[in-house]
């Protein structure tokens, strides 16, 4: 969905939904997978329909994920970090799943 | 003298006299000017780099790499560089999800609650300064939800921060100094912006009109009008737009819209949403402060004396926050509450810090000039405000439809707290952010009541969801634990 117009001085690797992938380091997780042209991080809560950032300044809620095993983190808030795992959510969450 | 950073939350002193919440131009002003009187001074503040969202990633850019953000933004540096050489301590990636006033000695004292890199924990302070900024009001239309939409202030922080521009074709619609301001940036950064569609009634000219004259002496006037005629004659520009409708199954792939009584489509990667911005007052409101109604700007706001003092005697708001200003106000706003603050905490300073307080209080007279004229013409259309197509999710967390709530708030419920106990409208993950503007409207619209009248949510700590083990570890206070057990001893 976004492409960038400058390079940044260094990359991390970090997966999303097991897919390995490097982006620029110094973003936010929301940043960084729009970079690769992923936008729909999850779907939603009550009708099960696709959602994307929404106002990448940390109001929306709409780029919830599990970042390394802690759901509903804010993708728009946390920044990378090398060794990242990051997936997708899909409904509401559950206790067991880590809180 | 210079800023320290603080990155481990048992850095952190005992006791602070200042705190200031958020780092844009009014918080790093306002710390700023807090050390320089002598103050211990923090800033807290949720994202990883000063800035806040106007000058987002100030200190990274640099106008040989990005020029197209343009001189507005590079008055950023200015402001930054007075904080990073300030005598204050700042705790970056900090989110502060509860502030509870109480009294120390008796003396008022707050009690702030952080977390910051996975713990949270409590910074006591003499006095707070809100400077918690704007965020876009929302602009409910049917397919807004769609992955392919985003808010221009989105699209705009990505550029900033990340120098990232939408792919494929691009519409930006809606209304506001914002929508001609980004569409030259994206122009400039090589966007494929395929047209603007500019909800602004036409209606608001004349009624903005009266307002103009101190307008004329504004430096935004010859900008706008530049902007705008330097848009019009890259991109096909469609004014007066009434109606818009985004098109989709998964993704957004069409934009749908009325202009001149005529119904257009165009194919579209994204479309980026704007109606303006209002104050981001969730904290304020959380804390208890009064708010008030603003009729010109179509927004509640704290309610607060010129100094930035809020209806609770130790917190004070600055910036856009506490009303819309714009960046150069809120800077000046944020001096204010700063000498404010130092002013109530230390009054055998009166003679140094009066006549200060009294020379940034002209200054932001001068710069207000024009304001009235702006929000006057600005002002978004009823037809976004309180929007009538059923269809349309209102609450994006819950999935409440605009039908839902007109549904309700023709059976008499009371007002907007109500509304959440019937539909759950503004009980998700977002607590109400996305939708209160577009209730309390739609409230106020089928009950042909006031908006000051229907009033908002009333938040709840913790202002942003908090794990609960966060919770836990805190430390228990001697109040907590009484309140808990009975027991007076001190076990904490």
């Amino acid at each position: 969905m976004f492409r960038r117009i400058d390079k940044a001085a260094d990359t991390v690797a970090i997966t999303f939904d097991g897919i390995p992938m490097r982006v620029d380091t110094e973003q936010t997780v929301a940043a960084a997978l729009l970079s690769q042209g992923i936008s729909t991080l999850r779907r939603s809560v009550v009708g099960d329909r696709p959602r994307a950032p929404y106002c990448l300044m940390g109001v929306c809620f709409e780029c919830l994920v599990t970042i390394d095993g802690i759901q509903n983190r804010q993708a728009c808030m946390t920044v990378v970090r090398d060794g990242m795992a990051i997936s997708s959510q899909s409904g509401a969450r559950s206790l067991d799943e880590g809180c | 003298m210079a800023l320290r950073i603080i990155d481990d939350l048992h850095l952190l002193d005992r006791e602070y006299d200042l705190a200031i919440i958020g780092a844009g131009p009014a918080g790093m002003a306002a710390a700023a000017q807090a050390a320089a009187a002598g103050a211990r001074t923090i800033l807290l503040d949720e994202n990883p780099a000063p800035g806040g969202q106007i000058y987002r990633s100030i200190e990274r850019n640099s106008p040989a790499r990005r020029s197209f953000l343009g001189n507005d933004y590079w008055k950023g540096k200015g402001v930054l560089k007075a904080f990073l050489q300030c005598d204050a301590a700042y705790l970056p990636q900090a989110l502060v999800w509860s502030v509870e006033q109480g009294e120390t000695d008796g003396k008022a004292a707050v009690e702030l609650r952080v977390s910051a890199g996975g713990k949270s924990s409590i910074v006591h302070a003499r006095r707070v300064v809100f400077a918690t900024g704007a965020m876009e009001r929302p602009m409910p239309v049917r397919g807004w939800t769609l992955p392919g939409v985003m808010t221009i202030g989105a699209a705009q922080i990505a550029l900033k921060s990340s120098g990232l521009v939408p792919d494929g074709r691009v519409v930006l619609a809606g209304s506001g100094p914002l929508l001609y301001l980004f569409a030259d940036q994206l122009l400039q950064a090589g966007g494929n912006l395929v047209a603007v569609l500019d909800t602004t009634p036409r209606s608001n000219w004349a009624k903005a009109l009266p307002f103009l004259p101190p307008f004329l002496v504004s430096p935004y006037l010859l900008k706008g009008l530049a902007l705008f005629a330097k848009v019009r004659r890259s991109v096909p520009v469609f004014t007066g737009v009434g109606t818009i409708e985004v098109i989709g199954q998964d993704r957004a792939t069409a934009i749908r819209f009325q202009a001149k009584g005529r119904t257009e489509e165009i194919g579209i990667d994204s479309a980026f949403l704007h109606q303006g911005v209002v104050p981001n007052n969730s904290l304020a409101n959380a804390t208890g402060c009064l708010l008030a109604w603003n009729d010109r700007q179509k927004c509640f706001q704290p309610e607060l004396d010129t100094c930035g003092r809020s209806s609770l005697p130790a917190i004070y708001v600055a910036g856009d926050g506490g009303g819309i200003g714009g960046a150069l106000v809120a800077e000046v706003g944020g001096r204010i509450a700063a000498l404010a603050a130092c002013l109530d905490l230390f009054p055998e300073k009166t003679r140094r810090i009066g006549p200060l307080l009294a020379k940034h209080e002209k200054r932001r007279r001068v710069l207000s000039r024009g304001r009235t004229f702006i929000d006057t013409l600005y002002q978004p259309a009823v037809a976004f405000r309180a929007p009538t197509d059923l269809e349309t999710i209102a609450c994006r967390c819950e999935e409440v439809t605009v039908g839902a709530i007109r549904d309700a708030a023709a059976r008499n419920v009371v007002g907007p707290n109500q509304l959440k106990t019937m539909l759950r409208c503004g009980m998700g993950p977002c607590q109400g952010r996305m939708c209160t503007a577009t209730i309390t409207e739609i409230l106020a619209d089928v009950q042909q009541r006031s908006p000051a009248e229907i009033g908002t949510y009333r938040l709840r700590t913790p202002i942003k969801p908090v794990p609960l083990r966060e919770f836990a570890s805190l430390p228990l206070t001697p109040d907590a634990v009484q309140a808990v057990t009975g027991d007076h001893s001190d076990r904490s």
